[in-house]
């Protein structure tokens, strides 16, 4: 066994694999140590200091997140020593936090919070610092709030936007007293390269990272009487939102989310999935559409490959930082912003509402969302099409104020008239869905046969692989695609920013070569977008992942095209993909922007 | 100077050839030079004093075929001004003495970290790295050095703060393990040593580790560069030989009325009058990057600590929770006590607090905070409460 170590913690042998550190054998061993700056989706900082232990030999304490589990190594996770360091370090994090607790937002889901009561800490031994300093809260964008009175400089969010996104919309300035956590040239978060993908948000300790929530004004339009609210929510939050009220994750709780937002008193409660088919519907034409230009016609200006557009947070990246490349982004809005447009349009029609007095929610696994609903392009309508976009978080919050006992509602279905839906849109909630949805619908189109895949399952563009390729040959196509027969549709997936600017410079420098690119913001996807419940791990975005694959098989129709909803509005109000009304509801443009 | 001998090895002139030494070391294998430097007992002249023999040969046995030297220029620390003096005067003895590192180790590549308001050496430490550079290829030896300069920050005198900043990086210290003798600069084994001692190091492959470690004691081998300053009437810059007592120094050094000597600057020790008889300079007793700050009773050592403080205060990286909480709450706390808001027993507190900031913070800023505080307080409580 050269390759494990064998250790000895609070008097208990213990045998880990090489690489692994005291705090993961400490693990092991049951033994809980706290930690605060410490993340497993990050590389370790070691800076909090709250995870120390005593290690015989040692002239002073090591941090167990960082520390090498080494052979013949004694450790002692609960010494006077170790206390009393512990104590003081949290008591230091507190003098300079404003621990105005009961006002936060975080209230009762803050990591220092916890750890404060666990020592009990309920008076200041040191100084208050607060005063001391000038912290500012820059809440100006429309997604995220960021409190620096609340920061504890563990630096989760910079490792999140460097290491995770490649964003570094976010880095420490200054040194000593004066260090914070900060943007470039301090601009607010608004006005810098942040994609608004939250992910900073859902691992932020504290309250210093938290999304700009829509609680109240989602309430006020709920009682006004005076307005219709239409509520949509996105796949992936069916399979996150139990988490909130206890539930392991991995539950699916479609129908018990359908049952809350009637009793919350939506007047209408919608499902994005419905517009998730509507997209692939519109990018499946629009991607055949290229290759045919491309293929067919030879035409330069189309661009390939086409890159997905569903996750906003993935559009405002590439918008800062691959702004050459806007042109291979479809022009396909989001789900949401599809909904959106169609709420206030085909729906009012249809419904006979005036569409100046539809309220339009959204309840989305996503910070981006709140920003993507605010862009000046999304009025196609003639409104804004998304009034308020709120987080999964949320709607939790909600459900809780109004005394709903969530875990015995009862299931419910969706409205109708956009309400209806396929496994095809629930996997949009995963990396991978959108391309999965995307070829059972495209293959079928141009093959007129199902995808040649067991049960619909396309798994070689399923999973947690970071980036992922798949080809799928089209063969003894209909004559309408003719120009097809034998093509080898090349595509990739990348999920987490950081993958997406890894496929990026692959396909800059010429050595990728793709027809079709699936990027998702967040790593797993929307899964583990900004806005689902807190924690997030890797075991925990897998389990989201295989909920919403359950579901997926769960449904009756597997394929966009298949909803009737779909075939419906096309027949009655849309026309055809890509058609004049398409263009104009369901399409959009992007911006470029500066990389600073 | 009645008690202390005066040495002149650093600066003394070795040779009229330059480059001769360098030139004759360069023949010798990397074994031979590991061993003579281990068998003169050196160690390091930043202050933490490492066997430098012990950590060439680490990094002599990885694997990994790059590898680099470092030298830290990055003279930071309160007091200490004899690096400065080592660059302008004897740059060549610095280089040297990195490039029989390079042999030692098979490195490449060498770093010459350069404190920022040094930057107006550079012209001459240009120039005399032309003439190096010749040399060693002269010898065969396949070395470049580089200068990197520093921007201001005391923390990139941290060693591995210091990897940081030539990297390019925010001037952070790392996790320790790994050293740098295992993943140091650029993640390669590296070997990383104060300027002094590489000076050192080229005196000992011209003198012979048994020569060199006639001077000194069997703790503390050979002479050291101490800069001398505060209530003095030679301040300035002496070798003297390691070992020696306080007392010795004070009689050769201070006015008639030193009441404390801070022994190695912001991060080292404060030494009150009635210690200094059974004080040692020197790794067995009380160590110095070089720095000897002395007091007289004129001085108030409230504001000396006060002056520390903030100075830490500051330059902490921010990184860790013990150093850049608890500096600012020593600061305070001090400045509370001293204005009658605290209580005298909150110097006690501030006490358990250093404490904590020594076995808990990242690196050894944060640790030797509690140097400078602990005896300060301990030796002059009156003085921080009246």
């Amino acid at each position: 066994m050269a390759n494990t170590v064998n250790l000895n913690i609070d008097g208990i042998d213990v045998s880990v694999e090489a690489g692994k550190t005291v705090l993961d054998a400490a693990k092991e061993l049951n033994i809980h140590i706290p930690t605060l700056c410490y993340h497993e989706d990050l590389c370790v900082a070691g800076n909090c200091r709250v995870c120390v232990v005593e290690q015989e030999g040692a002239k002073n304490l090591v941090a167990s997140c960082a520390m090498p589990a080494q052979e013949g190594m004694v450790i002692h996770t609960n010494t006077h020593k170790v206390r009393n360091a512990r104590k003081h370090i949290v008591e230091l994090l507190l003098s300079e936090h404003n621990a105005d607790c009961t006002k936060c937002y975080k209230n009762k889901s803050c990591e220092l919070q916890d750890l404060a009561s666990d020592m009990i800490i309920s008076e200041n031994m040191f100084l208050d610092l607060v005063p001391e300093k000038n912290y500012t809260i820059d809440n100006f964008s429309p997604s995220i709030i960021k409190d620096d009175s609340k920061c504890i400089r563990c630096q989760r969010c910079v490792r999140t936007c460097h290491d995770l996104q490649h964003v570094s919309a976010l880095g420490v300035a200054y040194k000593g007293d004066k260090m914070k956590i900060s943007t470039f040239f301090e601009n607010s978060m608004f006005d810098v390269v942040c994609t608004n993908c939250g992910q900073c948000v859902i691992r932020c300790p504290t309250g210093a990272l938290i999304e700009k929530n829509y609680i109240e004004q989602v309430w006020d339009a709920i009682h006004d009487p005076n307005v219709h609210v239409v509520v949509q929510t996105a796949p992936a939050t069916r399979i996150a939102l139990g988490e909130e009220f206890g539930m392991e994750a991995g539950n699916i709780v479609t129908g018990k989310l359908a049952a809350s937002l009637r009793r919350l008193g939506f007047d209408s409660v919608l499902d994005t999935d419905f517009s998730a088919d509507l997209t692939i519907m519109e990018e499946g034409t629009e991607l055949l559409t290229r290759l045919k230009k491309a293929l067919v016609d030879k035409d330069a200006s189309v661009k390939l490959p086409m890159f997905t557009s569903c996750s906003p947070g993935w559009v405002k990246y590439i918008e800062h930082m691959y702004p050459d490349y806007l042109d291979n982004l479809s022009t396909c809005k989001s789900p949401q912003q599809m909904f959106g447009a169609l709420v206030k349009t085909y729906y009012a029609e249809k419904k006979k509402l005036d569409p100046a007095k539809i309220v339009s929610v959204s309840i989305m696994p996503c910070t981006a969302k709140k920003f993507e609903a605010a862009r000046p392009e999304m009025r196609g309508s003639g409104y804004q099409d998304v009034d308020l976009g709120i987080t999964t978080r949320e709607l939790a919050v909600m459900i809780k104020q109004a005394g709903i006992d969530f875990n015995s509602l009862p299931d419910e279905k969706f409205d109708s008239l956009m309400g209806q839906s396929t496994g095809a849109a629930v996997i949009f909630g995963a990396t991978g869905g959108v391309m999965e949805a995307a070829l059972r619908t495209a293959y079928e189109l141009v093959t007129g046969r199902e995808v040649p895949f067991e049960n619909l399952n396309i798994t070689a563009v399923r999973g947690m692989e970071g980036v992922r390729e798949a080809s799928v040959k089209i063969e003894n196509v209909l004559p309408a695609w003719s120009f097809l027969e034998g093509v080898e549709l090349k595509t990739a997936i990348a999920h987490g920013l950081k993958n997406a600017h890894q496929i990026m410079d692959a396909i800059k420098a010429g050595t990728a070569n793709y027809h079709f690119v699936e990027v998702m913001g967040c790593p797993g996807g929307c899964i583990g977008g900004g806005g689902q419940p807190i924690p997030t791990t890797p075991e925990i975005r897998q389990k989201r992942a295989d909920a919403i694959y359950r579901e997926d098989e769960g449904m009756e129709i597997r394929k966009s095209h298949e909803n009737p909803e779909i075939t419906q509005i096309y027949k009655e109000f849309l026309g055809e993909p890509l058609g004049h009304k398409s263009h104009e509801l369901l399409h959009t443009h992007y911006v470029k922007r500066k990389r600073v | 100077m009645k008690n202390l001998k005066r040495v002149d090895i650093i600066f003394g002139a070795y040779t009229q050839e330059k480059y001769k030494v360098l030139g004759e070391t360069l023949k010798k294998s990397s074994d031979q030079i590991i061993s003579e430097v281990t068998d003169s007992g050196l160690k390091g002249r930043g202050g933490a004093g490492f066997p430098t023999g012990l950590k060439w040969k680490y990094t002599a046995n990885e694997a990994d075929p790059i590898k680099y030297v470092v030298c830290n220029a990055d003279e930071g620390e309160p007091g200490t001004f004899k690096d400065r003096e080592i660059l302008t005067r004897v740059p060549r003895k610095v280089f040297s003495g990195m490039a029989i590192c390079a042999k030692a180790i098979g490195a490449k590549k060498g770093y010459l970290y350069l404190r920022g308001e040094y930057v107006y050496m550079l012209p001459d430490l240009m120039a005399e790295l032309e003439l190096f550079h010749k040399c060693v290829k002269e010898n065969n030896l396949d070395f470049e050095i580089k200068i990197s300069m520093g921007s201001g920050a005391y923390i990139c005198g941290e060693e591995s703060a210091l990897f940081e900043s030539i990297e390019g990086k925010r001037g952070e210290p790392r996790n320790k393990p790994p050293y740098p003798t295992v993943s140091g600069l650029f993640g390669k084994p590296t070997v990383i040593n104060n300027v002094e001692t590489f000076v050192n190091t080229l005196m000992i492959m011209r003198l012979g580790a048994d020569e060199f470690k006639t001077l000194g004691t069997s703790d503390s081998r050979g002479s050291k560069l101490f800069s001398v300053s505060g209530d003095t009437p030679v301040a300035g810059i002496f070798e003297l030989e390691l070992g020696m007592s306080l007392e010795d120094f004070v009689e050769d050094f201070g006015d008639g009325d030193t009441k404390a000597v801070q022994v190695g600057g912001a991060s080292g020790f404060c030494v009150p009058r009635k210690k200094f008889k059974d004080t040692i300079i020197g790794f067995e007793g009380v160590p110095t990057g070089g720095s000897m700050m002395l007091f007289n009773s004129s001085r108030s050592m409230y504001n000396v600590l006060k002056n520390y403080v903030e100075f830490f205060e500051e330059e902490s990286c921010g990184q860790c929770t013990p150093c850049r909480v608890g500096c600012q709450q020593l600061k305070l706390g001090i400045e509370a006590v001293k204005k009658g808001e605290k209580s005298a027993t909150y110097l006690d507190t501030l006490q358990k607090l250093a404490d904590t900031m020594k076995v808990s913070a990242k690196c050894g800023l944060g640790q030797s905070v509690a140097n400078s505080f602990s005896s300060i307080v301990d030796n002059f409580k009156e003085e921080m409460i009246y």
